[in-house]
């Protein structure tokens, strides 16, 4: 584990963040599990560090697409939980109004441009918000977020070249978390890993340990930079892994008892907790308060959105078109 | 005003022009449309050379990634018009178009808008074969957060593609490639005109039958008309969609009010075609007012073949609208009527 080089009351404020992600899922889960929300519900718990990794380094007009299994990125980019409460539970005052859930959270105002229910599809949509940023001369700079089974969609292919060919400031992320619903990553994909991809597109690639902040921090450090001087993109993966089936209430059959406990040992949160009690930023009480807070910002945030107000029928048909 | 002749080709690139000059936010993007080659079909010819190769940005052929980067550039400040060189190849991007571009207004509660145009051209006509014929539109009608154009004239190209690309949703819009050629009159630069979309245009005012079509087949009703004029003393009403969806139905209802018998007519597979759902919403508006004469061409339910013949045979001309405006004043006893006039 690395990470000397960075200020550990920083790393207690990304701390924190991965807390927040953890404690949002848990609630959501036991939300849905209640049958309290509607829809699908897609956990990212075990995979915090690298939305946290990543977005450390981001502005808050810098933008970020997500996926599905989105809701750690956008907490990541600085969303209101509450909002996001509201948007599962399919209040009005919801993100979207309650027309998108789970699945399709945005938030504009903060770079937000959607988590995504169609696998690989943000791709070329954050190569076209490069193309933006570009043509107005702007040094921000476009996260595409998606998961190991994008890698293998045309869409992948497609947006990763067009943001190669013309060097557009956007990193790309892939959380390889083993699994595209219940296909192991290994079984279709003959490149070991995702640099061998990179260097077909000829652009920088990096294998990262996505449960190590650290190594997140300081992989997406080199990747944003390089974006934001016009350097162009870079394509990392980091390994990591949801704790969870691919929906909340999946069973999760096609793995075993042995190889979750395997990577619920490496758990990301426990890794910073480790270094920052070993640093002296934190300590046993300081952490415990810290998840506490946390917890109760994120139970008030459930809250708030169960008594989210119910959207007219009606407004349904609103929104269909701007104009 | 001094008359000015244009081909529908040199009128859409001089909307993409100046609406390039008049918006620096707009930019294209697409395959082959760089210069010397200037586009397949030449619609862009010199605008990279005018305004540079990142607002004329040659893509690879990567149709997903070309709409999908139009929908992130949309989202983000810019108002992109994209060009996917044939209708058939929007199918490898529909889930941009579809599941995307529609639907990321909705999706997000009103948040943003979504001002990208896509330009693809194609249709019959030219024994470009299977995979090269289609018309789509009814595909793309039937999907909410989309709207779809296709122009007639040189004069509405222009317009059209400048209210497209003003406008603040995803617009598809389909350049028949057998108008690419034919001349019209287009008011000078300086007119800036920009056409509604959502607005159909009277093309030939008539009293007896009303045809509705739009794209190539509104010279095809036009001559049509005139022939019904001639031989039957059949006044036809040809109305112009423009826009396929949204689709001014008033002024399809209040042409079909007036001469009690409508035609539909495109060139598109008759089968779950506009034509269907033009002709029922007539008859579910008008259905308790007057009687209901209502007849529907489209190509018969079969590929667009090779052989001239072949593509003849199933896609339909003028001949098949006449024959369904006389069928249709027959149905309605009005023939023996009229053939007195």
């Amino acid at each position: 584990m690395s990470g000397v080089a960075f200020d550990p009351a920083w790393i207690v404020e990304l701390y924190r963040r991965m807390v927040r992600i953890r404690a949002f899922e848990e609630k959501a889960a036991e939300l849905y599990q209640k049958g309290a929300l509607p829809g699908f519900l897609h956990s990212s718990v075990g995979q915090e560090a690298v939305p946290v990794g990543v977005c450390a380094w981001l502005e808050r007009d810098d933008l970020i697409t997500s996926t599905h299994r989105g809701h750690g990125h956008i907490l990541a980019k600085g969303a209101d939980p509450a909002r996001m409460f509201l948007e599962l539970y399919g209040s009005e005052e919801g993100y979207n109004r309650g027309k998108g859930g789970s699945m399709h959270i945005m938030d504009f105002s903060i770079g937000v441009l959607g988590a995504n229910g169609i696998v690989g599809a943000g791709i070329p949509i954050a190569a076209g918000a490069g193309i933006s940023l570009q043509n107005r001369g702007s040094d921000r700079v476009v996260a595409c977020f998606f998961g190991d089974g994008a890698v293998t969609t045309g869409a992948f292919h497609e947006g990763v070249n067009m943001a190669a060919i013309w060097e557009l400031p956007v990193v790309f992320v892939c959380e390889n978390n083993q699994y595209a619903e219940s296909t192991p990553h290994r079984t279709v994909d003959r490149a070991p890993d995702l640099t061998v991809r990179a260097q077909g597109y000829g652009i920088p690639g990096e294998l990262v340990d996505g449960n190590d902040l650290f190594a997140v921090l300081e992989a997406a450090q080199r990747a944003v930079e390089r974006a934001r001087r016009g350097g162009g993109p870079t394509l990392l993966e980091c390994r990591t892994y949801r704790w969870y089936g691919h929906y909340i209430g999946d069973p999760a059959v096609y793995r075993s008892d042995e190889e979750v406990a395997s990577w619920k040992a490496r758990d990301p949160l426990r890794r910073v907790a480790a270094w920052l009690l070993e640093q002296g930023a934190l300590d046993e009480e300081g952490e415990a308060r810290l998840r506490a807070e946390v917890e109760a910002e994120i139970e008030a945030a459930a809250e708030a959105g169960a008594r989210g107000r119910r959207p007219a029928p009606e407004s349904a048909l609103e929104d269909v078109y701007a104009g | 005003m001094p008359v000015r002749e244009l081909t529908m080709r040199e009128a859409l690139r001089e909307a993409l022009a100046e609406e390039m000059e008049r918006d620096p936010s707009v930019f294209l993007l697409g395959e082959d449309i760089q210069d010397p080659m200037g586009g397949s079909y030449k619609v862009t010819l010199g605008l990279s050379t005018r305004f540079g190769t990142r607002r004329v940005r040659n893509a690879p052929i990567s149709e997903a990634a070309i709409v999908g980067a139009g929908v992130g550039a949309a989202v983000t400040g810019s108002r992109p018009v994209v060009e996917v060189m044939y209708v058939d190849f929007l199918e490898i991007a529909m889930d941009q178009l579809v599941s995307q571009a529609a639907k990321i207004r909705y999706m997000s509660g009103g948040q943003v808008a979504v001002p990208l145009t896509v330009r693809c051209q194609g249709g019959p006509g030219r024994s470009a074969g299977p995979q090269h014929s289609q018309l789509l539109e009814a595909w793309f009608a039937h999907v909410p957060g989309l709207k779809v154009v296709v122009p007639s004239t040189p004069r509405d190209g222009k317009a059209l593609l400048k209210a497209a690309i003003r406008d603040p949703d995803p617009v598809v819009f389909f350049e028949p490639n057998v108008l690419y050629n034919s001349r019209g009159p287009v008011p000078d630069p300086g007119a800036d005109e920009v056409a509604p979309l959502g607005k159909a245009d009277v093309k030939r005012p008539g009293r007896d039958v009303t045809v509705v079509t739009y794209g190539a087949m509104v010279a095809m009703a036009l001559e049509a008309a005139e022939r019904l004029a001639r031989e039957d003393g059949v006044e036809a009403e040809v109305i112009d969609l423009r826009t396929v969806s949204p689709w001014d139905r008033e002024t399809v209802l209040a042409s079909f009010r007036k001469t009690r018998a409508l035609v539909v007519a495109h060139q598109a597979v008759r089968q779950g075609g506009m034509g269907a759902e033009i002709a029922a919403t007539v008859y579910e508006e008008a259905l308790d007012e007057v009687d209901v004469e209502i007849a529907r061409v489209g190509a018969r339910f079969a590929p667009t073949p090779f052989a001239p013949e072949l593509e003849r045979y199933v896609v339909p001309g003028v001949e098949e609208i006449v024959a369904a405006a006389r069928a249709t004043l027959e149905r309605a006893g009005r023939a023996g009527l009229l053939a007195r006039r």
